[in-house]
């Protein structure tokens, strides 16, 4: 796995590539947690070369997505999103708690 | 029907229980979908039971990351691939481990059970059974 991590005004853009399981979803959650503990809660996930997401990875999302969301302050949004990784998306009921965009544009726009 | 299968398996492999076998399991497993003509989709859905079968064997079979080897198996047959895998560890009942509540809000979304639920929602069969110190977990997935 590698991480691309891009500060913007207004929202943090992490770019996930390769495999993320339990041997590299901590790291994806350190990363996480390192962007939320700066008090930065609008955070934009791009999955385009993302090639395998395990139970691990979403267990990283779900707590991303309860911390920014908290207070209505922020929220992590997906974009990218491969067909197979939307498939174990909709299997696990994550597209009802992540936004999905077509692209990062819109993405980093809309969140 | 499940006992048909367990003379006739090859390959066979050992991998250390440690996370960092995953992504080797993985290419195996693709490699072994690709064999059989499965979609993009079914290989990946295979791949994923898979890692989430050996992340419970590292997790709670094992307690931790290299307490033991996972044994890996597999079959291609003309319509089905079949996946067996093996650890010594604590014996692992699926019974207890509670679904996750996928229509529940966030807040009350827990973070556990999803690997499990995976599992048994992504294979067409599934068997869990514990015997003389082993577990065995027999996998199925069928070509549509």
């Amino acid at each position: 796995m590698e991480i691309e991590h891009t500060t913007y005004k207004r929202c943090d853009l992490v770019k996930v590539k390769g495999r993320l399981d339990s041997a590299s979803a901590p790291e994806f959650d350190e990363k996480l947690k390192q962007i939320t503990n700066s008090g930065r809660y609008r955070i934009v996930i791009d999955m385009g070369d993302l090639q395998f997401i395990s139970s691990a990875g979403l267990r990283a999302l779900i707590s991303a997505q309860k911390v920014c969301r908290r207070y209505n302050r922020g929220e992590v949004v997906l974009t990218n999103v491969p067909e197979n990784i939307k498939a174990a998306l909709d299997l696990a009921g994550f597209t009802r708690l992540f936004k999905i965009y077509p692209d990062v544009v819109s993405a980093v726009a809309n969140v | 029907m499940f006992e048909s299968y367990a003379d006739a398996l090859m390959p066979k492999f050992t991998f250390p229980g440690r996370y960092e076998s995953l992504a080797q399991i993985a290419s195996l497993i693709r490699r072994a979908t690709q064999e059989l003509g499965l979609s993009s989709l079914d290989s990946y859905t295979v791949e994923m039971a898979v890692d989430e079968a050996c992340t419970n064997i590292i997790e709670h079979a094992y307690g931790g990351e290299g307490h033991g080897d996972i044994e890996l198996e597999y079959q291609i047959e003309s319509d089905a691939l079949i996946i067996i895998l093996r650890d010594h560890g604590k014996p692992f009942n699926p019974k207890k481990v509670r679904p996750p509540k996928r229509d529940a809000p966030l807040k009350r979304r827990r973070n556990h059970g999803l690997g499990l639920y995976f599992i048994y929602q992504w294979m067409d069969d599934v068997r869990f059974e514990f015997s003389e110190g082993t577990n065995t977990l027999t996998m199925v997935k069928r070509k549509k």
